[in-house]
């Protein structure tokens, strides 16, 4: 009963946040600068894990669909198929939202927090300014904006990757992963990634925000936010995956 | 002038301040002293609005915190300069950028002004030239200048200043303590110190709160302190053998 009152009184908190967050801000040039700089920090310093990650799990993907279809009945051309479709509904905006819960999510709790105990969230407050919009509302944009982007990066390298594996290894001809990644395109499917990319990204700027803008304690309290706010941020990009994938594709 | 009236505030059922009423004059470095535990702290951050009390009553100059609209409530806080104890620097801005800040947030002064201004604040604190700095890289009796430089930038009404000399060695701390009273006598600010540090109320005490279980225990001047027989007063400045020497001398010549 406790852990049910718990959890109802967080997600209160959680909306209750969102609201004095989703505020227009105070001064527009200073909310600019604020979202370019959070686009460099939760945005462009994740580019290079997350092609890193995407270009190999492509090609680990073929690799093993490859030798789980060893059979001369089967139509190579399905591993590039197969590839594709790993890539582009789950593997892209799934897993890498999952990744970039754990990089973003813990930075931003942790920052958050850092100035939630060092009293520069009260500084900012005691000058009559909205700190939950001030902090939090770049962050949702930053990355409501970029991560669709680095989505696609995240999909075309994962194709990548899985050509290069195929080439490599010699388990995939170029034309025959090339007619899969072709066959049975749906446009649809790339529309349901970036939906659920969007609600991804909206939950890892603002669960980890969350987490870090009401800690209260020290630095211990800060390490625990973060852990906190990258396993609510996962458990809540699963649950959505199930909910989204329910509700557009079946 | 800030007038507090009756304040309470409770923490889950334990009641920290139980009624504390004071006036805080202008122009004056008014000091609230007492133990850890006393409710300094709490009733600091009650008048600042950081908490929001149980009941009570906090006027800035005859305007009543609670009857004022969210607008009028914010022009206030413009009018309001916060020394924070930890000092509550933002890491990733310079100093130019953390002490320009309000500015920027507030005013529509030219790039060229904000710059003026900041190097003028910066002299008062008689730290020029830093201005590209990063809080990290500069030590802690500079920081506590530059948040002090910070509080004073939009030219407060009021001054608030949380345990301002806690980590800072006597030598330092007395120029921070100089700094608050000249800086209150400059800008005429109504100015609350919270503070334990006897050395600051000597200095700059001009007048003073003892707070103890959350009411107020004592209230005088720094030279009321070594004629009065309050016991909690006794109690808390002259727990110290030097300073029950002093008390002595000085109540033998007849005052400071």
């Amino acid at each position: 009963m406790e852990i049910v009152l718990t959890f109802l009184r967080m997600t209160g908190a959680y909306f209750l946040l969102l609201k004095k967050a989703l505020t227009r801000p105070q001064k527009m040039k200073i909310f600019w600068e604020n979202y370019f700089r959070e686009l460099d920090d939760i945005g462009l310093k994740t580019v290079g894990l997350i092609s890193f990650i995407s270009f190999f799990i492509g090609g680990v993907v073929v690799i093993q669909t490859a030798l789980n279809l060893d059979n001369p009945l089967i139509d190579p051309s399905l591993i590039g198929f197969a590839a594709k479709q790993s890539v582009v509904l789950e593997f892209s905006p799934t897993l890498s939202s999952v990744i970039l819960a754990g990089i973003v999510g813990s930075y931003i709790a942790s920052t958050i927090g850092t100035m939630r105990i060092s009293e520069q969230i009260d500084a900012l407050d005691v000058m009559g300014i909205n700190s939950a919009n001030y902090l939090i509302l770049p962050k949702i944009l930053a990355a409501v904006t970029f991560y669709p982007f680095l989505i696609i990066v995240s999909m075309f390298l994962g194709v990548l990757g899985g050509w290069v594996a195929g080439l490599v290894t010699g388990l995939v001809s170029t034309p025959d992963y090339i007619q899969g990644i072709r066959m049975g395109f749906d446009p649809f499917h790339f529309t349901y990634s970036m939906i659920k990319t969007v609600i991804f990204a909206f939950l890892i700027a603002t669960i980890p925000s969350f987490f870090g803008y009401y800690v209260k304690g020290g630095s211990l309290e800060v390490g625990r936010a973060a852990t906190k706010a990258v396993i609510w941020t996962s458990v809540m990009i699963v649950l959505w995956n199930y909910i989204l994938t329910q509700l557009l594709l079946s | 002038m800030i007038e507090v009236k009756n304040l309470r505030k409770s923490f889950n059922g334990h009641e920290v301040l139980k009624g504390i009423s004071a006036v805080f004059e202008k122009g004056k470095t008014n000091m609230i002293i007492g133990q850890s535990g006393s409710g300094k702290t709490v009733f600091l951050k009650s008048i600042l609005g950081l908490i929001t009390p149980d009941s009570g009553e906090i006027s800035f100059d005859g305007r009543i915190w609670s009857q004022l609209s969210p607008k009028e409530q914010a022009q206030i806080r413009k009018e309001i300069g916060v020394v924070f104890q930890g000092n509550a620097l933002f890491d990733s801005y310079n100093i130019e950028e953390n002490i320009s800040f309000p500015l920027r947030m507030f005013t529509n002064k030219t790039e060229k002004e904000i710059i003026e201004r900041v190097n003028e604040v910066l002299e008062q604190v008689a730290l020029p030239g830093i201005n590209k700095k990063y809080p990290a890289e500069i030590s802690g009796g500079q920081q506590k200048r530059v948040a002090i430089a910070r509080a004073i930038v939009m030219y407060p009404k009021y001054l608030f200043a949380d345990e301002p000399n806690s980590g800072l060695d006597p030598k330092t701390a007395i120029r921070i303590d100089d700094l608050l009273h000249d800086l209150t006598v400059q800008y005429d600010t109504t100015t609350l110190i919270n503070t334990h540090d006897m050395n600051s109320i000597m200095e700059i005490g001009e007048k003073i709160i003892l707070l103890k279980d959350g009411v107020k225990a004592w209230e005088g001047t720094k030279d009321d302190i070594f004629f009065s027989d309050n016991p909690d007063l006794n109690d808390f400045i002259f727990s110290s053998e030097l300073f029950r020497k002093v008390k002595e001398v000085i109540r033998k010549v007849g005052g400071l």
